[in-house]
């Protein structure tokens, strides 16, 4: 049987509970609908059973999810944890899965609120058990308080990459008391110049810049070797790596481990939102698609909207923000609060959003990776990890006048696996688009189509359908 | 190449039918990855090793048989005691 609900939610992160909570404040009827067992999403995971020497390894930024996962809990809203969204309509059905049984779920507004996902970016032995990514620790930390063992890791773990998720793992590690063999700083020289001009208002946003300074001087107080300027790193290994190489100048350097955790910033994750067809629009600074949406999230579906890192990298404070305002906009669609007292309501969050985004320029410019990173893998650098699909033959497609990603797909099968292009999407993008020689917005990206989740035949009969 | 910070309750389950104590509340790709197993699954095109890699739903790496049902996500289940885990070797068959 469909069941109907005013609100449905999707996404128990920040973005999600946010809208979640504000919204049945405000009297509407929601639903919110979760892939993971308990509401906080990858950031605030496992937050309701951190206790506090937990939460001293996690962070002060990590508690604060506790107070958003409290206020969520004390809500009207209902709460569907365990749930796999398979698809959206146009028409606003949802497609769930839940313990192996299915519903179809009919909302008069939905909020997507799926979050983000590390950005994939391909480098040689980048398939090997052993590699893995700095948020995959972070979870490991966060849910089974697991931290890599130095006895079975020749020379302990390797962090590379750029961002402010791989000094907070390291500093996550060190509180932990984990010995870290090396931070391999990949962060482009030429990020520092561009990230300059950016600085004075990174200043004023709410104490990000300070607590980046912090981090880096906790690592070197203790000795955690940062090396900075390192390019083309790979993984070597048989059927697991032993060691990572890298570039530093001119030399290639060799660091055994057994652990490799790289982290290259987060990007939107938003296959479902393109699964349903919301318009996409592909932004130079973060090097990723992103929806398009209005100030209130709203996009080119009607009565669908986009709240969080989902619709643009703009970390988990923002996501709460434009939460509330998807909340507001929702509460007014469905005739609980008039636009006066919508915009009333929206003001401060506003304010409030405007001032902690001040610092996205300047990380923007630092840490994301030049799109020559994204277009230049060696071709036997497998690409789609799923299929196997190294970047020469992506190339070759090309030269045999492949003149998008889903050409290259249909001779290639990249992005026919199960994680149906979620990882080599952009990569694919940016080869195909450096090998035709023009902008990636022109070559476009998959086209995504549901089930977006790997859902059994036995599942979809479990449905009841008129 | 992983240790519990503290250790803590356990479920029992079975991982290629061997028996294994695993974290209560732990996913099942947590487990595999802290009872130190190499790999997950091989993979159908070349049967290469592949172990899990995101942790959080989004690169499909952990793909395993849990309770007689492949292609599940191991790093979105949570074991339970008596689970049975298996370790998918290239590609699913069709089951009688």
């Amino acid at each position: 049987m469909s069941e109907r609900c005013a609100l449905a939610v999707i996404g128990g992160g920040p973005a999600g509970l946010a809208t979640a909570t504000t919204a049945a404040e405000l009297g509407v009827q929601v639903e919110l609908f979760d892939e993971q067992s308990a509401p906080g999403g990858q950031i605030y995971r496992a937050i309701e059973n951190a206790d506090t020497e937990h939460q001293a390894i996690l962070g002060q930024d990590y508690a604060r999810g506790a107070a958003l996962a409290q206020s969520f809990r004390a809500s009207a809203a209902g709460y569907r944890s365990d749930s796999d969204v398979w698809a959206v309509t146009p028409e606003r059905q949802i497609g769930v899965i839940s313990f192996g049984s299915a519903d179809i779920v009919d909302a008069q507004f939905i909020v997507i609120a799926t979050g983000s996902m590390e950005r994939a970016l391909p480098f040689p032995g980048w398939t090997l058990p052993g590699v893995m990514t700095a948020g995959a620790g972070q979870v490991l930390l966060k849910q089974e308080g697991m931290v890599p063992d130095d006895t079975l890791i020749g020379g302990g773990v390797v962090l590379a990459g750029s961002g402010p998720l791989l000094l907070l793992v390291a500093s996550q590690y060190l509180h932990a008391g984990v010995a870290i063999q090396a931070l391999l700083d990949m962060t482009p020289r030429a990020g520092y110049l561009q990230a300059l001009p950016h600085l004075p208002l990174a200043l004023i946003a709410d104490g990000y810049i300070g607590k980046g300074r912090a981090l880096k001087a906790e690592l070197r107080r203790a000795d955690v070797p940062i090396i900075s300027g390192v390019t083309n790193i790979s993984a070597n290994g048989d059927d697991r790596i032993t060691s990572v190489e890298y570039d530093i100048g001119s030399q290639r350097q060799t660091l055994d481990t057994g652990l490799l955790m790289v982290h290259f910033g987060v990007v939107p994750n938003g296959h479902l939102a393109a699964a349903l067809g919301v318009e996409e629009i592909w932004d130079r600074r973060q090097l990723c698609w992103r929806p398009s949406t209005d100030a209130w999230g709203g996009t080119n579906i009607d009565g669908v909207a986009i709240a969080g890192d989902c619709g643009g990298i703009a970390g988990a404070r923002a996501a709460e923000y434009s939460g509330r305002l998807a909340a507001f906009q929702a509460a007014c669609s469905l005739g609980l609060i008039d636009a006066e007292e919508r915009d009333r309501l929206a003001a401060p969050v506003r304010q409030a959003l405007k001032r902690d985004i001040r610092v996205r320029p300047f990380l923007e410019a630092l840490f994301t990776p030049p799109a020559s990173l994204m277009d230049n893998a060696v071709d036997d650098t497998v690409i789609c990890r799923c299929e196997e699909v190294t970047a020469g033959r992506l190339r070759e497609a090309v030269s045999l006048g492949c003149q998008g990603p889903n050409q290259v797909k249909a001779f290639t099968r990249a992005g026919m696996g199960p994680c149906q292009g979620r990882q080599c999407g952009a990569a694919v993008s940016h080869i195909v688009a450096a090998a035709r020689g023009v902008e990636v917005e022109l070559v476009g990206r998959f086209r995504v189509r549901p089930p977006v989740k790997p859902i059994t035949l036995g599942a979809l009969a479990t449905l009841d359908v008129d | 190449m992983f240790k519990r910070l503290r250790e803590g309750p356990t479920v029992t389950v079975t991982i290629d039918d061997v028996e294994a104590a695993v974290p209560e509340g732990a996913s099942v790709a947590a487990a595999i990855l802290l009872k130190n197993l190499g790999h997950c699954r091989t993979t159908p095109v070349s049967g290469e090793p592949r172990a899990p890699y995101c942790m959080m739903g989004v690169c499909f790496e952990c793909l395993m048989e849990i309770d007689g049902e492949d292609n599940r996500q191991a790093c979105l289940v949570t074991v339970e005691e008596g689970m049975k885990i298996r370790r998918q070797e290239g590609a699913s068959g069709l089951k009688p």
